[in-house]
C-alpha cells in the first residue's frame, strides 16, 4: 500500500538510482573500453585482452568469497592474508609437489575462514572486528612461516601460471570457473538463499528455523578457502612468493568490486555478474589511467573516489 | 551493540538481570570491568619484568629510550584513534595519514618550522573532516570510508612525491629536526610531547562535556541523541582529531628520521586499533580510557623489542601476537558483555 | 498545561490519529490507554516532538507550540520516560543524569565533586540509595529506570510523559515510582501515564482518556468509571452486547475430543511469565486472550522456542521439544506466525517464492541443490490455495501489501506440514477483505486438523475464531474460557477482574 502512495516523480528518481545500481557498473565497463577502443593505441589485442584478464583473475576471486560475506551483511577484512599466508604456505610445501602444497594453502584459508566464522557466528564477535584480528594474525603467520621473498621453480605452477587453453590463461579459466560456480550455488541452492534471507533480515531467517550459525561459518569458510586460491594462482603467476606484499589492499579492491558491482553492504542480495564486472572496471580504470600516462596515484584516487559513490548509491536505495 | 546478544540466539530484549542476582551481578562485573582497566596494564609489567630478567640488554638506558621513541609516533595515531572507537566507529586510514603528514612535513619544514608542523595538520585534519562528514551526515559506513580514505591519502602522498621515488630531507641544524631529534633532560623531544598530549587527551575526554558526549555517542547513539548529544559534531569532531593526531605523529617521525619516508605507515592502523582494544577500549563503542592505549602501545613495543632480543625469531612474530592478543580481547571482552545482560 | 486540539495524523494507507483532543493538566495525573494500534504512541511521539501533525494544534502553557524534534520539547520541559530505558548503559549513573548539562568547574571542565554531590541527592530525593560513580549497567532495570525519571525530573519538568514505566519493574520498585508519581503532582507537574495494567490505573492515575482506532472514545475521572466499562471501551465492545455470528467469517466449533498435541507446561520466562501452561487437541483453534502486554505473544515465542524459559516445557505429540531453539520446535512441528510480520517474518528483499520455500528448502532439495520443479510447484499451489495476489511468484514481497505478506507467511509454514500453528495477530494491519480470507483460511486449516494458537486484539475475531480461550493478565493465566462461556462478556470480565491475592485499589 505505501508503494502505492509513492508519487510520480520520486517513484522515477527510485528507478533511475535502481537501474543505476543494476546496470552502472556494465555501463561503466562499457564506457572504458569504448574509450580506450578509440583512444588509447594497441588496446585492441589479443595479448592485452589476455593481461588485462590474467590481472583481473585473483581480484575477482578474492572478490566472490568477499560478495558471499557482504551477502550475510558481514565483510571479510582477513582476505589479503590469507593470500599471503596461502602463498606462504605453497612455496613451503612445494617439496611435496604442486598438489600438495596448493592444497595445503586452500586448507589454510579454510582454517582462517573457520576461525572468523567461529568468532563471528559463535563468539557473537562483529564481522569486521573479527576478520580484523585475523587479518594482523594471518599477515604476521605468513611472515613466520616465510621471512621473505622466494623464488618459486616449479614446472607445474610455472605452467598453470603462464599457460593456456585456446589462447585463454588458466587463470581466467579458473577465475570464470569459480565465478560461475559460485553464481550457482547462490542461484541453485538451499545455501545460497540461506545466505540472502540470513543478509537480508537475520530475526526473520531465524525464526524460520534456518542454521543461521552454520550458514555464517561456511561463508567465512568459502571467503577464505577463495582467498587461498586466489593466493596460489597469483603465485603461479609472479613465480614467486613474497608473502610481504602479495594481498596487499586486497581486501580493498575486493569490497570495491563487490560494491561497484550492485551488491549493497547491508546484506540480502548477491550479484555475482556484477562483481565479476566490478572486479573488470577497477581493472580498466587502472589500465586506462596507467596507459594514458597517469601515475598509480591517480588510480588510488580515482578508485577511492569510486568506493564512495558506490556507496552512496547503495546507500540511498538501501534507506527505501 | 546488542547484535552480540542477537547472535547469542536470543533476543535482546530478554536479558533483563534478574534482582536476586544482582549481589553476584555485581561482584563479576566489578572483576570484569577491573579485569578490563587493568589487564594490559599488569601484563605489560609481567612482560616487562621477564624480559629484563631474560636479556641484560633490556633494561638499558638505550633500549628503553629506542622503545619511548618508537612507541612515541604510534601512541600519538592509538590517542586519535581512541576518541573514534569509543564512540563506536573505526579510522582505516590512519597509516597513509602518517606517510602522507610524514612527507608534507618534510616538504613544509624548508618554509620553516611553523609551516613544516600546520601544513600536515591542515591536510591530515581536512580529510579526517571529510571522513566525520560522510560518516556523520551522509550516513556512510565508517570502515569503508576511511578505507577509501587511506587509499585516497596513499594517493595523494605518491601524486606529491614522483609516485613515490623523491624523498624530502629535513635540514639537520633546523629547529623542526630537534623536534623528532632533539631531548630534554635525557628524554626524547617526541616523548614529551607525546605524554602531553596524553595527558590533554585524558583530560578532554573525562572532564570535559565534549568527551561526555563521545562515551553517550558511542553507548547508546539513539539516546545521546534523545538527551541532547550533537551526534553528527560528536563524529564529525573525532574523526578529524584523529587525522590530525596522525598528520602530527607524521610529522614528528619526520622530523626524527630528518626525512619524508614515503613507504612508512602501512598497517599502522591495524597496530594502532589493536594498541586501543587491548588497552581495555570497547570496540562497540562506549567504554574506554586514554590511558589504556598508551598500555596498548607500550605492550605492543615490548613484545616487538623482545622478539628483536631474541634475536633468532622473526620480526614477524610481534604481528602473530598481536594478532592473537587482539583476537583474545575481543573475545573476552564480547564474553564478558554479553555474560554481563544474560545473568 | 499541554494541550492538543483536533489533531490529526495520516502514514501511508492509515489514518493513525483523527481529530484528538487531549489535555494534560498540572497536578494530575492522566492515563492515556486503548489497545495497539489505538493511536496512544503516535499521540504521545506528536507530543514529544518525533512526529509533526497534519493537521490540529498543540498547545503548551497556553501558547501554540510545534516541536519539531524531542530536544526542544525537551528542553521546553516535556521529559518523556520510555518503556525501554533510553540511557548510556555503559555511562555512570551521575553522567547519565547529567549529560549535557554538567556542572562545570575552573577551565570549563566538569566539577565531578559537584555533579556526584547532586545526582547522589536528585537520587536520593527518589529514595534510591545507589552509588553514582558505578556505570548504569550494572544497576536493576528498575533502578535504571528510576535513573531516567530522575533524569526527566531534574530538568525541571512540567509535563512528565511515561510509556508502560513498569512493564520491567519489580512491584517494590512499582511502589517507589508511584511514590515519585504522586511527588510530581503535588509540584504540580502533569503526567501523563500509558499502561495496560488496571490495578496501576486505579491506583495512580485522576482522569483517563481512552483511545481506539485514532479516535477519542472516553474521557473524564478515572473513579467514576469502573473497570468492566474501561475494558469494554479499550476493546470497543458493549457489555451484555448480543451479536450473531457471522460478522468474522469464522464458522464455528470444531472437534474437541481428541487428545491434545499440543501441551506447554509451566512456561516461565522473568518478568513476562510465569506458569503458564495450555493444551491445543488437532482441529482445535484455542485463543489466547488478554491486553496488550498481558504475556500472548511471549507464550508462542516461548512456544516456538524463540524466547528461552526458566521454566518450563513443551510437549508435542507426547514428545518434549529442546527448548530455546526455533529449528527444534520447527522439527517438531511446530510454526509460529510472528506478531511484527515486517521485521520477524518476511524477508522482503526476496521474491514470493522465495519466502514461501524459505523454511522447506531442506526438503525440497536434493544434495543442497533446490529442485525447482517442487518449488514451483508448492508455490504455485499455496498461491492458488491461499489466493494470493502478487505480479508472479518472483515479486518481491516486501512490495506486496499485508495481508498478502500475511498469506506468504502462512503459505511458508504450511509447506512445512506443521502440526500446531501459532498464530500471533494474523490479521493485524490487514485490510478488510484479506482479514476475511485469512480468518476463512484458519478455520479450513483447524478442519484439516492442525492444531491452532490464535492471538488476536480484535475481540471478535478471537471469540468467534476459538474453541476456547485462555486469557492471560500479568503473564498468567487467570482464566479458561469453554464451550458456552467463550464471549466477549467472559472475556472482558476475565480480564477487569481484581486479582485474587487482593489489590489495594
Amino acid at each position: 500500500m505505501t508503494e502505492l502512495a509513492l508519487s510520480r516523480g520520486s517513484l522515477d528518481r527510485d528507478r533511475l538510482l535502481r537501474l543505476l545500481q543494476d546496470y552502472g557498473v556494465y555501463a561503466g565497463v562499457l564506457v572504458l573500453l569504448l574509450f580506450n577502443f578509440a583512444f588509447t593505441p594497441h588496446f585492441a589485442s589479443a595479448e592485452n585482452f589476455r593481461t588485462q584478464a590474467v590481472q583481473v583473475a585473483p581480484v575477482l576471486i578474492v572478490a566472490l568469497g568477499m560478495a558471499l560475506a557482504i551477502g550475510t551483511e558481514g565483510v571479510d577484512l582477513s582476505v589479503g592474508s590469507v593470500m599471503a599466508l596461502s602463498t606462504s604456505l605453497l612455496s613451503l610445501y612445494l617439496g611435496y609437489g604442486p598438489w600438495i602444497a596448493a592444497l595445503t594453502a586452500v586448507i589454510g584459508g579454510i582454517v582462517v575462514g573457520v576461525a572468523n566464522g567461529a568468532l563471528i557466528a559463535f563468539v557473537g564477535v562483529q564481522p569486521i572486528v573479527a576478520t580484523l584480528a585475523l587479518m594482523v594474525a594471518g599477515r604476521g603467520l605468513a611472515l613466520v612461516l616465510l621471512p621473505q621473498l622466494k623464488d618459486v621453480r616449479d614446472p607445474g605452477l610455472a605452467s598453470l601460471g603462464s599457460g593456456d587453453v585456446l589462447g585463454v590463461p588458466y587463470l581466467v579459466l579458473i577465475a570464470a570457473v569459480l565465478a560461475v560456480l559460485v553464481a550457482f550455488v547462490m542461484r541453485r541452492t538451499t545455501f545460497g538463499r540461506q545466505v540472502l534471507a540470513i543478509g537480508d533480515s537475520r530475526p526473520a531467517a531465524r525464526l524460520a528455523g534456518l542454521p543461521v550459525r552454520r550458514v555464517l561459518i561456511v561463508v567465512y569458510v568459502c571467503s577464505g578457502a577463495l582467498a587461498a586460491i586466489a593466493g596460489v594462482l597469483a603465485t603461479a603467476r609472479l613465480t614467486a612468493s613474497d608473502p610481504t606484499s602479495l594481498g596487499n589492499l586486497m581486501e580493498l579492491s575486493a569490497i570495491t568490486a563487490v560494491v561497484v558491482g550492485g551488491t549493497p553492504l547491508s546484506g540480502g542480495r548477491v550479484r555475482i555478474g556484477g562483481t565479476v564486472a566490478g572486479a573488470v572496471l577497477i581493472q580498466l580504470l587502472t589500465t586506462t589511467l596507467i596507459k594514458h600516462d597517469l601515475p598509480p596515484s591517480w588510480t588510488q584516487i580515482a578508485q577511492a573516489v569510486v568506493i564512495v559513490l558506490a556507496v552512496y548509491a547503495a546507500r540511498e536505495r538501501g534507506r527505501r | 551493540m546488542t547484535t552480540q546478544t542477537e547472535e547469542a540466539g536470543m533476543p535482546a530484549d530478554t536479558a533483563s538481570p534478574k534482582d536476586d542476582d544482582a549481589g553476584r551481578t555485581n561482584r563479576s562485573e566489578r572483576l570484569s570491568a577491573l579485569a578490563q582497566q587493568h589487564g594490559a596494564l599488569v601484563t605489560l609489567v609481567i612482560a616487562m619484568a621477564v624480559a629484563s630478567l631474560s636479556f641484560d640488554t633490556f633494561l638499558t638506558g638505550d633500549n628503553l629510550e629506542n622503545m619511548a621513541l618508537s612507541s612515541a609516533f604510534l601512541a600519538v595515531v592509538a590517542l586519535g584513534m581512541t576518541f573514534v572507537i569509543v564512540t563506536g566507529g573505526i579510522d582505516l586510514s590512519v597509516g597513509s595519514l602518517f606517510a602522507l603528514g610524514g612527507v608534507l612535513a618534510a616538504w613544509g619544514s624548508q618554509y620553516g618550522t611553523a609551516v613544516a608542523l600546520l601544513l600536515p595538520l591542515a591536510v591530515c585534519g581536512l580529510i579526517g573532516l571529510v571522513n566525520g562528514l560522510l560518516i556523520a551526515r551522509v550516513r556512510l559506513a565508517p570502515f569503508i570510508v576511511t578505507l577509501a580514505a587511506m587509499l585516497g591519502a596513499r594517493g595523494i602522498l605518491l601524486a606529491i612525491t614522483d609516485e613515490g621515488s623523491k624523498t624530502y630531507l629535513v635540514d639537520k641544524d633546523s629547529f623542526f629536526a630537534t623536534l623528532g631529534q632533539g631531548s630534554l633532560l635525557g628524554i626524547g623531544v617526541p616523548v614529551w610531547i607525546t605524554m602531553a598530549l596524553f595527558v590533554l587527551g585524558a583530560v578532554v575526554l573525562r572532564g570535559t562535556r565534549f568527551g561526555q558526549y563521545v562515551y553517550a555517542v558511542g553507548g547508546n547513539e539513539d539516546a545521546g541523541a534523545l538527551m541532547g548529544a550533537p551526534v553528527a559534531r560528536t563524529k564529525i569532531s573525532v574523526y578529524t582529531l584523529s587525522g590530525l593526531c596522525a598528520g602530527l605523529a607524521g610529522a614528528l617521525n619526520a622530523a626524527w628520521l630528518v626525512s619524508g619516508v614515503t613507504i612508512l605507515g602501512s598497517g599502522m592502523e591495524l597496530e594502532a586499533i589493536s594498541a586501543v582494544v587491548i588497552g581495555g577500549t570497547l570496540l562497540s563503542g562506549g567504554f574506554g580510557f586514554i590511558s589504556g592505549s598508551l598500555v596498548g602501545v607500550l605492550l605492543l613495543k615490548v613484545i616487538q623489542n623482545v622478539i628483536n632480543q631474541i634475536g633468532s625469531l622473526d620480526s614477524a612474530y610481534q604481528q602473530v601476537v598481536s594478532g592473537a592478543f587482539l583476537a583474545l580481547v575481543v573475545i573476552a571482552q564480547t564474553w564478558l558483555g554479553r555474560r554481563r545482560r544474560v545473568l | 498545561m499541554l494541550s492538543v486540539s483536533h489533531l490529526s495524523k495520516t502514514f501511508p494507507g492509515v489514518r493513525a490519529l483523527s481529530d484528538v483532543d487531549f489535555t494534560a493538566r498540572a497536578g494530575e495525573v492522566h492515563a492515556l490507554v486503548g489497545e495497539n494500534g489505538a493511536g496512544k504512541s503516535t499521540l504521545i511521539k506528536v507530543l514529544t516532538g518525533v512526529y509533526r501533525p497534519d493537521a490540529g494544534e498543540v498547545t503548551y502553557d497556553g501558547e501554540p507550540v510545534r516541536f519539531s524534534t524531542p530536544l526542544q520539547a525537551q528542553q521546553a520541559g516535556i521529559s518523556t520516560i520510555y518503556q525501554e530505558v533510553n540511557l548510556v548503559p555503559l555511562m555512570s549513573v551521575a553522567r547519565n543524569l547529567f549529560l549535557g548539562r554538567e556542572p562545570l568547574g575552573r577551565l570549563g571542565l566538569i566539577d565531578f565533586r559537584r555533579m556526584h554531590r547532586e545526582a547522589d541527592e536528585a537520587l536520593r530525593g527518589l529514595g534510591i540509595r545507589v552509588d553514582v560513580r558505578r556505570p548504569l549497567r550494572e544497576l536493576g532495570v528498575g533502578a535504571q529506570q528510576m535513573v531516567a525519571l530522575a533524569r526527566a525530573v531534574a530538568v525541571d519538568a512540567r509535563v512528565v510523559i511515561m510509556d508502560e514505566p513498569t512493564s520491567s519493574l519489580e512491584p517494590r520498585e512499582v511502589k517507589t515510582l508511584f511514590g515519585v508519581i504522586r511527588m510530581l503532582r503535588e509540584r504540580g507537574v502533569a503526567v501523563v501515564y500509558v499502561s495496560h495494567r488496571m490495578d496501576e490505573l486505579y491506583e495512580i492515575c485522576d482522569t483517563v482518556t481512552v483511545l481506539r482506532d485514532g479516535r477519542v472514545v472516553h474521557t473524564g475521572p478515572l473513579a467514576d468509571l469502573d473497570r468492566l466499562r474501561l475494558v469494554a471501551m479499550m476493546l470497543g465492545r458493549e457489555i451484555g452486547e448480543v451479536r450473531e455470528e457471522g460478522m468474522t467469517k469464522f464458522t464455528g466449533s470444531h472437534d474437541t475430543e481428541a487428545e491434545p498435541i499440543l501441551r506447554a507446561e509451566g512456561l516461565t520466562v522473568s518478568h513476562r511469565l510465569s506458569d503458564v501452561s495450555l493444551a491445543v487437541r488437532p482441529g482445535e483453534v484455542v485463543g489466547l486472550g488478554g491486553l496488550l502486554g498481558s504475556g500472548r505473544s511471549e507464550t508462542a515465542k516461548a512456544i516456538a522456542g524463540a524466547l528461552p524459559t526458566d521454566a518450563g516445557r513443551v510437549v508435542v505429540a507426547g514428545v518434549p521439544v529442546r527448548s530455546g531453539s526455533t529449528a527444534a520446535a520447527i522439527r517438531a512441528g511446530i510454526s509460529l506466525l510472528p506478531e511484527d510480520r515486517k521485521a520477524e517474518g518476511i524477508v522482503p528483499g526476496l521474491s514470493v517464492r522465495e519466502n514461501i520455500a524459505l523454511a522447506a528448502l531442506p526438503a525440497l532439495s536434493r544434495f543442497g541443490l533446490v529442485d525447482d520443479t517442487r518449488v514451483d510447484r508448492i508455490v504455485e499451489t499455496f498461491m492458488k490455495r491461499l489466493r494470493i495476489k502478487a505480479a508472479g511468484p518472483h515479486q518481491k514481497v516486501g512490495e506486496l501489501s499485508g495481508g498478502n505478506q500475511q498469506k506468504v507467511l502462512l503459505a511458508r509454514w504450511l509447506a512445512l506440514h506443521p502440526k500446531v500453528l501459532l498464530l500471533d495477530e494474523p490479521t493485524r494491519g490487514i485490510d478488510v477483505g484479506a482479514k476475511a480470507e485469512v480468518q476463512a483460511l484458519i478455520d479450513e486449516l483447524a478442519d484439516d486438523g492442525l492444531a491452532v494458537l490464535l492471538i488476536s486484539s480484535d475481540t471478535e475475531e478471537l471469540i468467534e475464531g476459538s474453541d476456547r480461550v485462555v486469557v492471560l493478565k500479568d503473564g498468567v493465566v487467570v482464566r479458561e474460557l469453554t464451550g458456552d462461556a467463550v464471549t466477549e462478556d467472559a472475556l472482558m470480565r476475565a480480564i477487569a477482574a481484581v486479582p485474587a491475592g487482593g489489590s489495594d485499589d
